[in-house]
């Protein structure tokens, strides 16, 4: 559970903009390891007739999926949370060797009132990971900034072929509640 | 694991490119994409240098993307176990275009040719038909390659997965171009799609 997104009529509208604006770039592949802070955009993807939700094992086969999405003609975005940055690292080198467009949207652990410290290590080093992957980061960190965030993690990805990770943060997301 | 007819890898791969019509075909880092090179370079070969365990997921990505096209990965044994969580994704999405082929000939022949699991415990038909792929078989004659080969070309009654047990042999490396954004780009021409 979520401290911000418990019942229906208090679940936030961040993800219904990402959809919207995933739907506005032609985005048909959307590859995703499940995160709580993704359920909403996941629900929104597999009842989509235009995308494909493809639930992975791991995350690194996202990676690879998209760059066959792209040579076959269409364009997709990586749904994981910040733990699974790690588990990609080296399918990362197919984006600076094949030049394929590169969107992912990332649910952020490991910081602003995390409760679980084994999900502090990785959550420290995303934004680094990435970088020294050539995977330039964004950021939203309320609500209000994440459509022109998306707007324009979306534009450079898809128009410029620069990868680009969108870093959701816990403070968007709430921090995860654990409960006895 | 038998060691009783094994195939020489190049005929195999030959033998799948033969007839390969509008056959998009991926090959998995190691030996395997120089295999498909050595068969003829072909505008829709993907050939992998890196990315190891990707080969299939890419094969995936194309072959949603492309659904009345087959699409044709030819791997190695030590490149498929990297990526076996692929092979439950694959089953999960059930792409009807999409066949694997294993080469395998149980070692990992570009390092030194230590063995790999398949060599005594790691049965990849299993694995792929415990995945929910149900088409999914070995393959020890150049006859069984050959019906694999016209399968390929069914695209409503994938995935189909193919373990092939090769030879060991080591033979002249026939080395493709090593240009990812040539490699991709050109098969998306062939495909019909501009640059951006």
């Amino acid at each position: 559970m979520h401290a911000h997104a418990e019942a229906a009529d208090t679940a936030p509208n961040w993800p219904d903009d990402i959809f919207a604006t995933l739907q506005r770039f032609d985005v048909r592949q959307v590859p995703y390891v499940p995160d709580a802070g993704h359920s909403k955009l996941i629900q929104r993807v597999l009842a989509s007739s235009t995308m494909r939700g493809i639930s992975l094992t791991t995350e690194e086969e996202g990676v690879a999926l998209l760059a066959g999405a792209w040579a076959g003609g269409q364009r997709g975005v990586l749904l994981m949370q910040s733990s699974g940055v790690g588990n990609c690292i080296n399918m990362l080198s197919l984006i600076p060797i094949l030049r394929f467009p590169f969107l992912t949207l990332v649910t952020m652990r490991g910081e602003w009132g995390e409760f679980n410290p084994w999900q502090v290590p990785m959550g420290s080093t995303t934004q680094g990971v990435f970088e020294l992957s050539g995977v330039q980061v964004l950021r939203a960190s309320n609500a209000a900034e994440v459509p022109a965030v998306l707007e324009a993690a979306a534009s450079q990805a898809y128009n410029a072929l620069t990868p680009t990770a969108v870093l959701l943060s816990q403070r968007l997301i709430g921090a995860k509640v654990f409960t006895k | 694991m038998s060691k009783a007819n094994l195939l020489d890898r190049r005929q195999v791969v030959s033998t799948l490119l033969a007839n390969r019509k509008d056959v998009v075909a991926i090959g998995g880092l190691g030996a395997s994409t120089n295999d498909m090179c050595a068969a003829g370079d072909h505008a829709r070969n993907f050939y992998l240098w890196g990315g190891m365990g990707g080969a299939a997921m890419i094969g995936l990505g194309l072959a949603l993307a492309q659904p009345k096209m087959p699409v044709l990965v030819i791997t190695g044994d030590g490149e498929m176990l990297m990526g076996l969580g692929s092979l439950a994704t694959i089953g999960l999405q059930k792409p009807s275009n999409l066949s694997i082929v294993v080469l395998d000939n149980e070692a990992y022949g570009e390092t030194g040719g230590q063995t790999s699991h398949t060599s005594t415990a790691a049965d990849l038909v299993g694995v792929a038909r415990a995945c929910g792929i149900k088409d999914a078989c070995a393959i020890s004659t150049m006859a069984e390659v050959e019906a694999f080969a016209k399968a390929v070309h069914d695209v409503s009654a994938g995935p189909r997965f193919a373990n092939v047990k090769i030879d060991n042999a080591s033979l002249e490396r026939i080395l493709p171009t090593r240009d990812g954004t040539y490699i991709l780009n050109r098969i998306r021409g062939d495909l019909g799609f501009q640059p951006i």
